[in-house]
Parts: C-alpha cells; sequence; structure tokens
C-alpha cells in the first residue's frame, strides 16, 4: 500500500470505528434484533421472524404513536419554518431594536427542552397557569390543558414551535444576508411591489435553506422527545405518545427489547426517507468531489 | 438597507407584529425569571412592588446536589469537545486532502450519520455500553457522540478552502503530515472551530433523553438529568422552586449566549451554510 494510503486510513480509523460502533453498527442491530424474541436472562432469543412486527401492528398504541407523530409533524413543521422565514425578514431589515428582537427569537435555542418544559408546565396548569388566567380575564373557565386528550397534543405542539422556530430564523438570515442588494435594487427601479419583489425573488432563491430545514424539522420531529417525558409521559391516555417515546417506553419501562427494535426500525426507515430527501433534492447543491 | 416600495403605515405595523412575536417569545423567559427571585405568593399574580428574593435560589441549591451535577455536566461537554476537536480534525484532513481507495464511500458512511442520529438507537447503544461495564459512567454519555459526522463535514469543507500552496511550502520545509495539519490547517480553520464547538457545547449542555437512559446516579447525572428528576419527585410541587432550578441549569450557557450573542448567533449560521 501506498503510504499516503495508509496515513489516511490511520487517520480516519477512530473517528469511523466510534461512528460505526454508536451509529451504523446499532441501526443493522435493531434491524436483526427485531427478528428476535426478547431474551431472557442468559437464554439466547429465538428466531422468530415477522412476529415483532406482527404485534407492534396489532398494538393500537403503536397506532396512535404513529397518528400523533404524524400530526406533531404535520402541525409543527411548517408552523416554525413560517414563522422563522418571517422572523428573518423581520431582522433582516433596519427596524428599531433588531438587535434585541433577535435575541428574543433565538433565545429558545440556548434553553434545555427540559427547562423549556418545566416552564411551559407551569404556564397549562389549571386556574393558576397564565393560560387559564388569560382566558379568565376573558371570562373564561379552568381547563386542564394537559390532561385533556385533546389539548395534550395541541399545548406540546405550541412549545415545539417556541423552542424551534428561532433556530431555523438562523438559517434563513444567514441566506438573506448573502442576497445580492443589486437585485432588490432592480426590483425597486422597476417599481415592482414588496409582495411581489418577495415571492419571485426571495422565496426562490431561498429554496434550497428551506429545503434544508425542512428536512431538519423532519428529523426533529422525530427525535426530540424531551418535553414528552417531562410534561405528560404520553398521556393522557397515550394522547402525546410519540414513536420515540413509544420506542423509550417499551425498551426501558417494559424492558421488551424485541418490541422496541421493531418499532425502532419504523422510525429509522422514516429518517432514511427524510435522507433520501435530502441526498435527492438537496445533494446536488453539496459537492462531493 | 435598502427597501423597495415601503410605506410608512405598512412599515409601522411590520415594527409592531416583529415586536409582538419578540414580546410573544420572550414572554416565557421573563416569567421564569419573575417567579424566581420572588416570593412563592407572587407566582401566581404580578405584582410590580413584590420584594425581591433569593431564598428560591438558595432553597434549590440546597434541595438537590446541582454543584455535582454541574461539574458532571463540565465534564462531559468538555470530553466531548476535546475528543470531537481531536477525531474531526484528523478524518477531515483524510478526506480534504488526502488521495486513497473508498475515499467517497467512506465519505458517505460518514455523512450518513447526519440523518440517522445516535438519539434515536437508543436501546441497542444501552446494551453496548453495558456490555463494555461502561453504563452509569460519564464516559458512556459521552462515547456516541465522539465520531461526529457533523464536525467531520464542517472541518473538511474549511480545508478544502486552505490554498495548497501552503501546505507545499510547509512540506518543502520539512514538515511531516502532522505538523502541517497542527502549523498550516488547524490555525487557519479557527473561526470553524470556534463555531462548531459552541454548537456541541450547546447541545450537549441540552442533551437529555440519553443522559437519562444511561446514568443511574448522582456521580454521572448531567444538569438536565438532575433537574428533571427533581421536578418531578418534588411533591407538593413548589413552582418558585421549580423554576428557580430551572434557570439556574441553564444560567452558564444562557449568560455566556447573552455575552458573546454575536460570536453565538454567527456561529450557528456558519455551521448552518454547509
Amino acid at each position: 500500500m501506498r503510504r499516503e494510503t495508509v496515513h489516511a486510513y490511520l487517520l480516519l480509523l477512530p473517528a469511523i470505528v466510534l461512528l460505526v460502533a454508536f451509529t451504523h453498527w446499532p441501526a443493522i442491530a435493531t434491524l436483526i434484533d427485531s427478528l428476535y424474541a426478547t431474551p431472557h436472562g442468559s437464554r439466547p432469543a429465538p428466531f422468530v421472524g415477522a412476529d415483532n412486527y406482527r404485534d407492534l401492528f396489532d398494538d393500537p398504541v403503536f397506532w396512535q404513536a404513529l397518528r400523533n407523530n404524524a400530526w406533531y409533524a404535520v402541525a409543527t413543521i411548517p408552523a416554525s419554518i413560517v414563522l422563522a422565514l418571517a422572523m428573518a425578514l423581520a431582522v433582516n431589515e433596519a427596524l428599531p431594536g433588531r438587535a434585541m428582537l433577535r435575541m428574543a427569537y433565538f433565545l429558545p435555542t440556548m434553553l434545555p427542552m427540559i427547562a423549556v418544559a418545566n416552564i411551559w408546565l407551569f404556564f397549562y396548569t389549571p386556574d393558576y397557569g397564565l393560560f387559564d388566567r388569560v382566558i379568565a380575564a376573558f371570562g373564561g373557565g379552568r381547563h386542564n390543558w394537559l390532561g385533556d386528550a385533546a389539548t395534550a397534543l395541541p399545548a406540546m405542539i405550541a412549545v415545539a414551535v417556541w423552542k424551534e422556530a428561532g433556530f431555523f430564523m438562523i438559517f434563513y438570515l444567514a441566506a438573506l444576508q448573502t442576497m445580492p442588494t443589486d437585485l432588490r435594487e432592480a426590483a425597486a427601479l422597476e417599481g415592482s411591489s414588496r409582495w411581489n419583489y418577495f415571492r419571485r425573488v426571495t422565496l426562490p432563491l431561498l429554496m434550497p435553506i428551506t429545503l434544508f430545514v425542512l428536512v431538519n424539522a423532519v428529523i426533529n420531529a422525530f427525535r426530540v422527545i424531551d418535553h414528552i417525558v417531562v410534561m405528560t409521559r404520553g398521556g393522557p391516555d397515550n394522547a402525546t405518545t410519540l414513536l420515540l417515546y413509544y420506542v423509550y417506553e417499551t425498551g426501558f419501562r417494559f424492558w421488551d427489547t424485541a418490541a422496541a427494535a421493531s418499532a425502532t426500525v419504523v422510525l429509522l426507515t422514516i429518517m432514511a426517507l427524510a435522507a433520501a430527501l435530502q441526498f435527492g433534492l438537496l445533494g446536488r447543491r453539496v459537492h462531493y468531489r | 438597507m435598502m427597501v423597495a416600495r415601503h410605506s410608512p403605515i405598512g412599515y409601522s405595523l411590520e415594527t409592531l407584529g416583529a415586536w409582538l412575536l419578540g414580546l410573544l417569545w420572550m414572554l416565557p423567559l421573563l416569567y421564569a425569571i419573575w417567579t424566581a427571585f420572588h416570593p412563592a405568593i407572587y407566582a401566581t399574580h404580578f405584582d410590580p412592588l413584590a420584594p425581591l428574593t433569593f431564598a428560591n435560589l438558595k432553597a434549590a441549591w440546597q434541595a438537590a446536589p446541582f454543584a455535582r451535577y454541574l461539574i458532571n455536566t463540565v465534564m462531559l461537554v468538555t470530553l466531548i469537545l476535546a475528543a470531537q476537536f481531536v477525531l474531526c480534525t484528523l478524518a477531515a484532513f483524510a478526506f480534504a486532502r488526502l488521495i486513497f481507495p473508498g475515499r467517497d464511500l467512506l465519505f458517505v458512511v460518514v455523512l450518513l450519520q447526519l440523518m440517522v442520529m445516535p438519539d434515536v438507537l437508543l436501546v441497542e447503544n444501552y446494551r453496548t455500553l453495558v456490555q463494555l461495564h461502561l453504563a452509569d459512567t460519564i464516559l458512556a454519555i459521552a462515547l456516541p457522540y465522539l465520531g461526529s459526522a457533523f464536525g467531520i463535514f464542517l472541518l473538511r469543507q474549511t480545508f478544502l478552502t486552505i490554498p495548497q500552496p501552503l501546505d507545499d511550502a510547509a512540506r518543502l520545509e520539512g514538515c511531516g503530515l502532522l505538523a502541517r495539519l497542527w502549523r498550516v490547517y488547524v490555525p487557519l480553520a479557527r473561526p470553524t472551530y470556534i463555531a462548531y464547538g459552541l454548537v456541541s457545547v450547546s447541545y450537549h449542555w441540552n442533551n437529555f433523553l440519553w443522559p437519562l437512559v444511561i446514568t443511574n446516579s448522582v456521580t454521572t447525572r448531567p444538569l438536565t438529568v438532575g433537574l428533571a428528576i427533581f421536578a418531578t419527585t418534588d411533591q407538593g410541587i413548589d413552582w418558585s422552586i421549580v423554576t428557580a432550578a430551572t434557570l439556574m441549569t441553564s444560567a452558564p450557557l444562557l449568560v455566556a449566549f447573552l455575552l458573546f450573542q454575536r460570536q453565538f448567533v454567527q456561529s450557528f449560521m456558519r455551521a448552518g451554510i454547509r
């Protein structure tokens, strides 16, 4: 082997070993484990084929988790992207107190999700919480936001949007700041309205960023469940059980690792689809030489 | 900044809207600060003349081993950052400047981690670390994140922009491979290291689910897990104290952010555009 090749492999070895050991291997191992029963004691687990999947698809809680997660994603992703874009457009202009505003939007990103969950938990408290007090001021009654299956998931969605919008704003802001100003001047000379300029020039130019943000938002919608663990534990009546929370619960509270493995495979499939989206649509923008 | 066709009314409305949204976004934090620094009875009603107090912070600090949790988090974050810098630098250099068979394939293997993050592979990683007899150690919290695709990618992109003649000059002066990396590449990539460092520290300072799963004792738990346990086991929940604890655990990062705001925002931007 050439010396350069040996050097390259030596440089790569530590990083690749760790990457494979804690990402690629566990992903494959999950797939294998999902075909075996949960091991008990020192007895090796018997091969059960598709049984775990059959059980999984027979579990109404799994379907509810999938449905909840779909709603959660469908609500969280567009809301946080639209807000992020609006925030970026706002702080990209010469508004009074622009630096302060940018900080306000970005602050939730710096807070741990768990801290955010604690603060919002208080907001949602019946009677004493901020929401009930505002509603009471308008003559409304008490509401148990997190205890009611109809409002618990929307309450989680609000938390996620509040936490994420400012983070995505940063990427839009970065793109807006590198946008050529002569386009804007030309549009102004031609008498194009601001809305027209936004729709015809800004928005198309931001398309790659929107795709990038979209993929990240999809991943986050299936990856972040800290607030669920702290605020509702999936309840009431599984109304806020998301897919990863289902995995966490079956794996670490019921210790049914085979069931957890098959649910993880479903989760990984969804993430792989998001990856395919990124490589297919966005990949062309990035050069791998 | 040039603005096309800007009517004064539209401008005022826009400013108002932006500020209303900003206030809405700051409200939870302001509320938390209010609650933490006032006696418990003021947590549920607002009174500008309410007396300030540090009693909540003191009570929270004494109610759980937060000092220990803080040390754990600092150790965790430091360990991760140091290891990531070294491992990612080596790998990024190989991808950026060395020619070897399988380079493109290996790079795609690395990039896969950008999509499938270790966070969702809890069950298998837990099993691996139990088998290695590392469960409930700070090293175990760190291990899944040490080989970072994000870091490798970011540094590789930066190394590619460093002019090859600089590298050649160092080589002519007799510098070996590691010496060139250390003397030429690392100094020129400083802004990337700062950006990546800030993103990594904030991610791992705030990370929760994996530490929750893999730790089981006071000597290993990071602040986030300690806070969650404190907030849920405390039966008759006293919001003022919970909020004080919440602020306490977020404060170091928050203060750092407020002090180096530009640096943080630019780092997140730099890390995002890739």
